[in-house]
């Protein structure tokens, strides 16, 4: 391998990365309200409103059965908007963002789910509004099941950014696919996948990590 | 007793479920004073936990009316009832202390939601965690502490922002008999030192006596009784009275035509009196249950009895414990 190839390989890791965050980070600040309104909407919930909690969560559902690749095709036009072109790396991150976010939002409604009743309860007895038991209370104590949560969504973007190469992208995936199957360079197409293996594991294994460092229950 | 701290108007609860409606409480009507500890009992599923959670309206009573201080908590906006409950504090069986917040910060919990400032919180919240014995542990989390020290950062953390009253829904349940004595303990301080009207929930006789002024017994959704405790205990009107009073050691004695329980107070408890009974009447008894207990300061025993099964026998017997004015009642 020469240092040509090794500086692509290195550009790939970074925009894989580069996807990756952008569309992890833009899913959840979508996701997490979402969420949260998912569980504070529904029947039994801190401020129970159906109509709310059916309607979202039907959307959701209808967004989350969408294969991605059609997503990829049907949210062009937005793409060009929202990013400005409909090629190239960056033009998958809003069908990413758009895909993932409907994921995160069911994986933060079932973290959010878990924080027990009963300090929900003693919360309430304190006099917390509403707003106070969001922010104050369930967030906070889903913390260490939120992040357990990011590091699945997180991966399973990495991978899917692998179909950047269809609109004309870079990354691991790409240079995977391109060299791999297009030109036959079977060694350039196993670098670039092992490379994808071990950025996964280490996202896993770190945050995995942090998670359960954050959570003050275990000792 | 000064003036009512809590009254309950013909206060009731029907939930709506899918499998129809369950009437938890009603006609409800206790008034509670200023500075008493007030003490709730009832078997499960009586409705205690649904009449202390009326009282601050974490659930809203399908009639009748809660007086808080004078206020119909009815009436109340959500910011004003948000307000009143933040002057009457709760703690729960199962603690319900933030499992990622530390000792301190569980305390300081309700001062941050009504807008205290950082540093006067930490003062408030040590000087409270003082007088609960846990100020060597404010930086512990809940997950490495006791059950009773647990207890205790939630009972620290109802009073920080100085309420009124401290409900206490089945609060030493989940503690061994020794953390239970220590909690009602505290509980008792509070109450003398800090003037906060108590209100225990409980299906343990023992708890409203180790503490307790008055108490009301609740049986399906009604309340059956209500009085100073030694009255109730020494005088139980309502069957249900008379088995909370026989307790847990007391749950096998069958009840029967033949049963009496007798009550002696404190000068009476110095005598012989089943020696004399049989001697005087020359018939045997046989003792079902007996145990001794300290209510109000003051020490109380009781007694079940089996009488003969001679109608004429068992009379006599009757005149003996009546001539010696020792109380007694058919438990049946
Ligand atoms: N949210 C609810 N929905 C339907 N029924 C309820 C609800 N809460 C309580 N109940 C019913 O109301 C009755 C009283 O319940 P409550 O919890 O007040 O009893 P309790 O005296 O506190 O019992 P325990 O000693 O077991 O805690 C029960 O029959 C219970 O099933
Ligand atoms: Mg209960």
């Amino acid at each position: 391998m020469d240092s040509q190839m090794v500086s692509m390989m290195w550009e790939g890791v970074l925009e894989t990365l580069y996807m990756t965050l952008w569309s992890t980070g833009l899913a959840y600040v979508i996701g997490i309200p979402l969420g949260v309104i998912l569980v504070v909407t529904e029947e039994g919930g801190i401020r129970p409103i159906k109509p709310l909690h059916d309607i979202l969560g039907f959307f959701v559902n209808i967004f989350r059965s969408i294969p991605f690749i059609i997503l990829l095709f049907l949210m062009l036009p937005l793409t060009l908007i929202l990013v400005g072109t409909q090629i190239g790396s960056i033009a998958i991150i809003p069908p990413l963002t758009a895909s993932a976010a409907p994921y995160v939002a069911r994986m933060v409604e079932s973290s959010l789910k878990e924080v027990d009743a009963g300090v929900i309860e003693a919360a309430k007895s304190m006099g917390a509004s509403t707003w106070q038991i969001i922010y104050k209370v369930l967030l906070p104590e889903a913390k260490p099941s939120l992040l357990v949560g990011a590091a699945i969504v997180m991966t399973t973007i990495l991978g899917y950014t692998a179909m950047a190469g269809m609109c004309g992208g870079g990354g691991l995936g790409a240079i995977a696919a391109n060299y791999g199957y297009y030109r036959w360079q079977a060694d350039v197409m196993i670098v670039a996948t092992i490379l994808l293996v071990v950025i996964v594991q280490i996202i896993q294994e770190l945050w995995m990590r942090g998670a359960k460092a954050s959570d003050k229950r275990i000792r | 007793m000064a003036e009512n701290m809590i009254e309950l108007r013909g206060l009731g609860k029907t939930f709506k479920t899918s499998s129809g409606s369950v009437t938890a409480l009603e006609d409800i009507n206790l008034s509670i004073g200023e500075g008493e500890i007030f003490g709730i009992i009832g078997l499960s599923g009586a409705g205690k936990s649904t009449l202390v959670r009326c009282i601050n309206y974490l659930e809203i009573p399908t009639s009748g009316s809660v007086i808080f201080q004078g206020k119909n908590l009815g009436t109340l906006s959500d910011q004003e009832l948000r307000e009143a409950r933040r002057e009457m504090g709760m703690i729960f069986q199962q603690f319900n202390l933030l499992a990622q917040r530390n000792v301190l910060r569980n305390v300081t919990f309700p001062l941050e939601l009504s807008g205290v400032s950082k540093t006067e919180a930490k003062e408030r919240a040590i000087e409270l965690l003082r007088m609960v014995g846990l100020e060597d542990r404010i930086k512990a989390y809940p997950a490495q502490l006791s059950g009773g020290q647990k207890q205790r950062v939630a009972i620290a953390r109802a009073l920080a922002t100085r309420p009124k009253v401290l409900l206490c829904d089945e609060a030493t349940s989940a503690l061994d008999p020794n953390t239970t004595k220590q909690i009602l303990e505290l509980l008792k301080r509070i109450n003398r030192e800090l003037g906060v009207t108590v209100i225990v929930i409980t299906h343990e006789m023992a708890v409203i006596e180790a503490i307790c002024d008055r108490v009301a017994i609740i049986d399906q959704s009604h309340i059956a009784e209500e009085g100073p405790v030694s009255q109730i205990f020494s005088e139980p009107k309502t069957r249900i009275g008379k088995q909370l009073i026989l307790g847990d050691a007391g749950k096998n004695v069958e009840f029967g035509e033949r049963k009496v329980r007798l009550v002696f107070d404190g000068n009476v408890s110095q005598e012989p009196v089943i020696a004399n009974l049989v001697l005087a009447c020359k018939t045997p008894v046989n003792i079902v249950f007996a145990n001794m207990k300290e209510i109000d300061g003051k020490s109380f025993g009781q007694m079940v009895i089996e009488l003969p099964a001679d109608e004429t026998e068992r009379s006599r017997a009757l005149h003996f414990l009546a001539a010696n004015q020792i109380k007694y009642e058919e438990v049946r």
